[in-house]
């Protein structure tokens, strides 16, 4: 191991461009075999736990098994499962449904107000640094933690809200409100992590930019939507991204109140119920898999469309 | 809740090459008055923000017995029985050791295989380097739900020997939930440790292949340690995203002893549904640790979450 790479190759000022570029085929054998090790290994994992189940789980979605028996008593039925999700599958629609309601919801509300928080915290302003943390604390909390906490509001005898009101309100069971309760606990959470990823954003927006506006006369709201809305474009889209895939894996704070059931079905608890319930149907819990996968898949190849962009731009 | 924190930034713009930003002139300052009507909101919204959890604290301390009498609105009561009573009812010496024996081990193996993927998406310019980053970012985000039925159904045909898991199968062992943690956390960090890598000088790698160095040292010996502010980052974000973990803890393992704190919850819900002041002093306690480490490495915490998407 005395020479290994070379000299030479900065000779060539052509190659200048990427500075790295073909090194590798000049990597003596042993480090060679390094760089594969170094590789495969984490891709091993990556694709035994994740590339090939996703996989598996489309094969499985054209079959009727109870995960009991081996592969081969799965009986193979096309493309009956779909059918079946969307023609009677009792909980199917209102998932969707519900799924959809806590996409807007999120957008509209948690979204929306973490932005202005994070445009109106980023400027000079006393004790910025100390409201930024209140409104974040609730992000390194889990969603499940998060159900139990806001349990102590919801709860129907001793809840904070029933008594402050004089009500009787069961705010996590009632099946017409209760998905509504859920989402106020999680919007809790997603504002402060939303205001996050913009205030990290923002530090990009160039502070003269800004002034230049000022000096010029334009109004607050102007200078919002010329100057900083722009530079905060490639933000939104992976807000959008986040708020799109957050809803869709929506799960844990429905499974510790009721299972996602009784008005809370969202789509990823219904797979869980199918798989660890009462019933086990794994081709029909994986066809309702395969849609989860299908939806994110379009925001998947957004984003990494987006981050490549960004990539190449370097 | 664990990979979807992740998605983060990984798309914002990377990091430049200057390491310490100059102080940046901040958005500018509002007029006077309308400075003070925002700051109003600002504070009363922050105090809404904080109650849910002041609040939980508060009744965390009460008598069951009093809160009862009086309502929750009184003021009294004041005791720490919850807490003995949640921690030995909730068996939480039992599952915080869990999520520390699944926590960090799976934090470690996240970083040292994203940084070795990290490393070389950095230092080599492969053709594959985008396809491989590719796939390790977008299992990042594919819905677990997505993967579950397989993922269980192999882990209950994998055997463990008996002194691994007393399962007897990769289902309900910690290795499990260590393993898939690890696969899905990887792909955030590799991003975020090759973006950091590649902000470090060609130069360096230059003189060390100089110095006859392997491609091996060049990792372990030279660029890890320079990425150890990247590092500390990334173990603070993962340690808390591992810990809050809850879908495939409570998938993959169905045997109450083997819970992790927060897989737990569903079954302490049970036990404390009459008692809302032991469910307080039961978040608490589940809180506690993640509350700990946030306010410990705040900086750390903020800077993994927006490592990568300040322009420097």
């Amino acid at each position: 191991m005395t020479h290994i790479d070379e000299a030479p190759q900065s000779t060539e000022p052509e190659k200048a461009v990427a500075p790295n570029q073909g090194r590798a085929k000049k990597l003596p054998t042993r480090d060679r075999a390094t760089v594969i090790t170094m590789v495969a290994i984490p891709l091993v994992l990556v694709l035994l736990l994740v590339w090939l189940p996703a996989m598996l789980s489309v094969v499985l979605s054209f079959g009727k098994w109870n995960g009991f028996g081996d592969l081969g008593t799965i009986e193979w039925v096309g493309v009956q499962n779909y059918k079946d999700i969307f023609t009677i599958y009792p909980a199917f629609w209102p998932a969707v449904k519900h799924n959809l309601i806590w996409l807007t919801f999120l957008f509209l509300l948690p979204t929306i107000l973490g932005m202005l928080l994070a445009v109106v915290l980023d400027r000079e302003m006393k004790g910025s640094r100390l409201y930024q943390t209140a409104f974040y604390m609730p992000v390194v909390l889990s969603l499940a933690l998060i159900g139990f906490i806001w349990q102590l509001f919801y709860s129907r005898d001793q809840g904070l809200i029933n008594q402050v009101f004089n009500s009787e309100v069961d705010w996590y069971g009632d099946p017409d409100i209760n998905l509504w309760a859920v989402l106020v606990a999680t919007a809790w959470r997603h504002t402060g992590y939303i205001m996050l990823i913009y205030l990290a954003g923002l530090k990009g927006v160039d502070a003269s930019l800004r002034e230049a506006a000022a000096v010029d006369g334009a109004s607050e709201v102007k200078t919002f939507f010329h100057v900083i809305f722009p530079v905060m474009r490639p933000i939104n889209m992976v807000v959008i991204v986040i708020v799109v895939i957050e809803s869709l894996r929506a799960f844990d704070l429905v499974w510790v109140i009721n299972k996602g059931r009784n008005g809370l079905e969202v789509i990823g608890a219904l797979v869980a119920q199918n798989v660890i319930g009462e019933a086990t149907r794994y081709g029909f819990g994986s066809a309702l898999a395969v849609i989860m996968m299908l939806i994110s898949s379009i925001f998947i190849t957004i984003y990494l469309r987006t981050v490549f962009r960004e990539e190449r731009n370097r | 809740m664990s990979g979807i924190d992740s998605v983060l930034v990984a798309t914002v713009p990377p990091l430049g090459d200057k390491q310490a930003p100059p102080k940046r002139k901040e958005g500018g300052v509002l007029s006077k008055r309308r400075g003070a009507l925002v700051t109003v909101i600002i504070a009363l919204l922050a105090l809404a923000w904080l109650f849910p959890l002041l609040w939980a604290l508060i009744n965390s301390f009460r008598e069951y017995e009093y809160t009862q009498a009086n309502g929750y609105l009184s003021f009294g009561g004041w005791t720490t029985s919850n807490y003995e009573q949640a921690w030995t009812q909730g068996n939480f010496g039992l599952h915080m050791k869990n999520s520390l024996l699944i926590t960090v081990p799976a934090v470690v193996l996240t970083l040292w295989l994203s940084s070795m993927v990290a490393f070389v998406l950095a230092r080599f310019s492969y053709r594959f380097n985008l396809a491989l980053l590719g796939v390790f970012l977008a299992a990042n985000l594919l819905p677990p739900q997505a993967l579950l039925i397989p993922v269980f159904r192999m882990f209950r045909e994998i055997p463990l020997p008996y002194f691994m898991s007393d399962s007897g199968s990769m289902l309900n062992s910690f290795w499990a939930l260590i393993l898939v943690n690890t696969a899905f956390q990887m792909g955030f960090c590799t991003f975020v440790l090759s973006n950091y890598m590649k902000t470090l000088p060609y130069e360096i790698y230059e003189s060390a292949e100089l110095d006859g160095a392997s491609v091996w040292r060049q990792y372990w010996q030279l660029t890890m340690p320079l990425v150890r502010p990247a590092l500390a980052a990334l173990a603070t974000l993962q340690v808390t995203w591992v810990y809050n973990e809850f879908f495939w803890a409570t998938v993959l393992i169905q045997q109450g002893d083997k819970l992790p704190v927060t897989s737990a919850l569903n079954n302490l819900r049970g036990q404390f549904f009459t008692d809302t002041n032991l469910v307080a002093a039961g978040s608490i306690i589940v809180a506690l640790p993640v509350l700990v480490v946030f306010f410990a490495l705040q900086k750390q915490f903020v800077s993994g979450l927006t490592l990568g998407s300040t322009k420097g």
